[in-house]
């Protein structure tokens, strides 16, 4: 009699469809997975530690590069975590701008989900779609912070600077002619605000414009429908939070639940799935770009009437204005001691979370009083995703693994920190 | 009903159930912390997960906290005048006490009453073992796992406690504080060998910004309490 034994596969950590740097032992019996046992922390770079050796302000870029594609929900996650451990509120200005932001992340980010996990699955129309947008919100980024994507544009306290009056243009040069350069530059005759909206009034087409090419597609339905499915019991019992509980159809989102900044004054709605299956949560996403777009609406609304500073005047803890420091010794002073020292907030601990594009974003800070955090915990939203990856793979074929690490929208960035 | 009129029940439902167990609360800035004799943990747990007043679904992060350095400040003001920043930066040895030194800490979120609770044990350095909670929520299998990588706090019970973040055949607990941030061995090709090879750090440890703790008389005010109560924890 032949011998019979089960296969172990090796997947990743260098294969395009693993998201990074992901090494997934896969025990297989024929094309069925056995067990599969995830292998993570290849991208470990100690982000908890190295905050621990900083003040306070200095960790804010490294929240960017936690998960790299939804960076500035990061940074409010931390930026709230201080803010609470010092007891201050940013204003009601700055507060708007960090919803207006977090919610173009948060399209930033399922569109870059969208994309590669449609690629995964064999739809690569799709990725260039998504890519095309994702370009037009790297420059939402760009005007506000100079940064395309690491942008440390939210500061404890409020954001960096006020939205710019004025969108930057493409110049004419000898590869782009100036017929070429005045046609790019059409939306971006206005103000920054004027540029989000132009993109939010497209969006719901372009979204429209996915779902023709996915929504009924039989190939994309055979792919997912019924494929990595989690009941609401598991779902609470595995630690999911965001799109992945919400899929299971539990109705949980922070933004609602434990609102923070303004979003107890925008309106929207949060849609759920039913069967939690990797295709529910894809309707959940894509519903979630036109709630996102609704919510940026509104904060445009209210930012175009609303003037005001965006940064508390509290110079302990943020910067004092360049053309102050020129004649008064005081705010020289202020400003010395920020960037040598930075502040020191109360003895404490603190748990601040956000609702990111994954899921529960949270930071717990442990201060003794210190300029540095004593310990800084990130609690990213794709570990424990990640770590349901055997309860989802289990008695599946290996291409469904594939649709199964796309559903999760992982990024190795927040996985191993 | 508001965050604080929730987090009003749960004490009140918290002394209740945890009569028979010799736990602490405290409330800080909106939160609640329960501080759970080791020994205490497991039953505690199930109930917070389990009774109905409580109902702590989700387990939503463990982490470890190593408390060796807690309060040692790098550079104090009133000594060091006329020393640069720099040089008043220069670490110097501390007793560490070995009980209490590490916490584990958990956070819980109940879905259906809408509330957090900060549960933490603390561990002595010579033995950190600590019931695993990984039978009563699924997610703390990775939580634990990694709190027993960085810490090497051991969890008793815990289906399958490897290293997950760091590098396979790692030496050491790289986030405890006597630990060097620079790490203890670097890695390079080498060509002569033919293979990777693995070698002390060559590069010398430096503060750039000493750590520094003022005594604020903003904040001495209110926060006395609970920094004398963090202390003595430490």
């Amino acid at each position: 009699m032949r011998e019979i034994r089960n296969y172990t596969l090796n997947f990743g950590p260098q294969h395009p469809a693993a998201h990074g740097v992901l090494r997934l032992v896969l025990e297989m019996d024929g094309e069925v997975i056995e067990r599969a046992d995830p292998h993570i922390g290849l991208l470990h770079r100690g982000t908890e530690k190295l905050a621990e050796s900083k003040p306070y302000n200095q960790s804010i870029g490294y929240m960017d590069r936690l998960d790299y594609v939804s960076m500035m929900c990061n940074e409010h996650g931390y930026v709230r975590a201080i803010e609470k451990l010092l007891g201050i509120e940013a204003p009601e200005r700055a507060q708007y701008i960090r919803v207006m932001f977090d919610e173009i992340t948060r399209i930033l980010n399922h569109l870059m989900w969208l994309g590669t996990h449609a690629l995964d699955v064999g739809a690569m129309t799709m990725f260039l779609y998504c890519f095309r947008e994702r370009e037009d919100l790297m420059d939402c980024y760009e005007a506000v912070s100079g940064a395309r994507m690491h942008a440390t544009y939210y500061r404890p306290g409020g954001v960096y600077r006020d939205l710019p009056e004025q969108m930057p243009r493409y110049e004419s040069s000898e590869f782009v002619s100036e017929r070429e350069a005045k046609r790019r530059n059409a939306n971006r005759e206005g103000s920054l605000l004027d540029f989000i909206e132009d993109f939010v009034d497209r969006f719901p087409g372009l979204v429209d414009e996915y779902e023709t090419l996915l929504t009924d597609n039989r190939i994309w339905k055979q792919r997912t429908v019924g494929i990595g499915v989690v009941s609401p019991e598991r779902a609470r019992q595995l630690g999911f939070t965001g799109p992945m509980l919400r899929g299971s159809g539990i109705a949980w989102d922070l933004r609602k639940k434990q609102p923070y900044a303004v979003y107890d004054q925008v309106d929207f709605d949060i849609p759920i799935g039913t069967n939690g299956d990797c295709y529910d949560r894809y309707l959940v996403r894509v519903e979630e770009f036109r709630q996102s777009a609704r919510i940026i609406k509104q904060c445009i609304q209210w930012l175009r009437a609303n003037p005001g500073p965006v940064m508390l005047d509290n110079h302990k803890v943020t910067p004092p204005k360049r053309a102050e420091m020129k004649d008064d010794m005081e705010a020289l002073i202020h400003h010395f001691k920020l960037f040598t020292e930075g502040y020191c907030p109360p003895a404490g601990e603190v748990y601040a979370a956000v609702e990111a594009p994954k899921g529960e974003f949270g930071c717990y800070i442990v201060s003794d009083g210190a300029n540095k955090p004593y310990r800084l915990k990130i609690r990213a939203p794709g570990f424990p995703h990640m770590a349901a990856m055997d309860e989802m793979a289990r008695g599946h074929m290996l291409a469904d693994v594939v649709a199964i690490i796309g559903t999760m929208d992982v990024v190795f960035g927040e996985i191993d920190r | 009903m508001t965050p604080e009129e929730r987090l009003d029940e749960l004490e009140e439902a918290l002394e209740e159930q945890l009569e028979d167990f010799d736990c602490t609360t405290t409330r800080a800035d909106g939160e609640l912390t329960l501080v759970v004799p080791r020994d205490d943990l497991l039953p505690v747990m199930q109930r917070l997960r389990g009774h109905r007043d409580l109902s702590f679904e989700q387990c939503i992060d463990v982490c470890g906290v190593d408390y060796a350095d807690y309060g040692v400040s790098e550079w104090v003001t009133t000594e060091a005048a006329n020393v640069g920043f720099e040089r008043g930066a220069e670490r110097e040895p501390h007793e560490v006490r070995p009980e209490n030194r590490f916490a584990a800490v958990y956070h819980l979120l109940s879905l259906d009453k809408n509330v957090r609770l900060r549960v933490k044990v603390f561990l002595d350095a010579d033995r950190p073992v600590v019931d695993s909670v990984a039978g009563i929520w699924a997610s703390a299998n990775w939580f634990e796992r990694e709190a027993f990588d960085l810490y090497g706090i051991l969890f008793a019970g815990h289906p399958d406690l490897r290293r997950i973040l760091t590098d396979y055949g790692f030496i050491g607990h790289p986030f405890r504080k006597d630990f060097p941030l620079i790490g203890q061995v670097e890695m390079r090709y080498d060509a002569e060998e033919g293979r990777v090879v693995y070698e002390p750090v060559g590069i010398e440890p430096r503060t750039l910004v000493p750590r520094v703790i003022r005594h604020d008389a903003r904040y001495e005010e209110g926060r006395k309490p609970e920094q004398e109560a963090e202390d003595s924890d430490a």
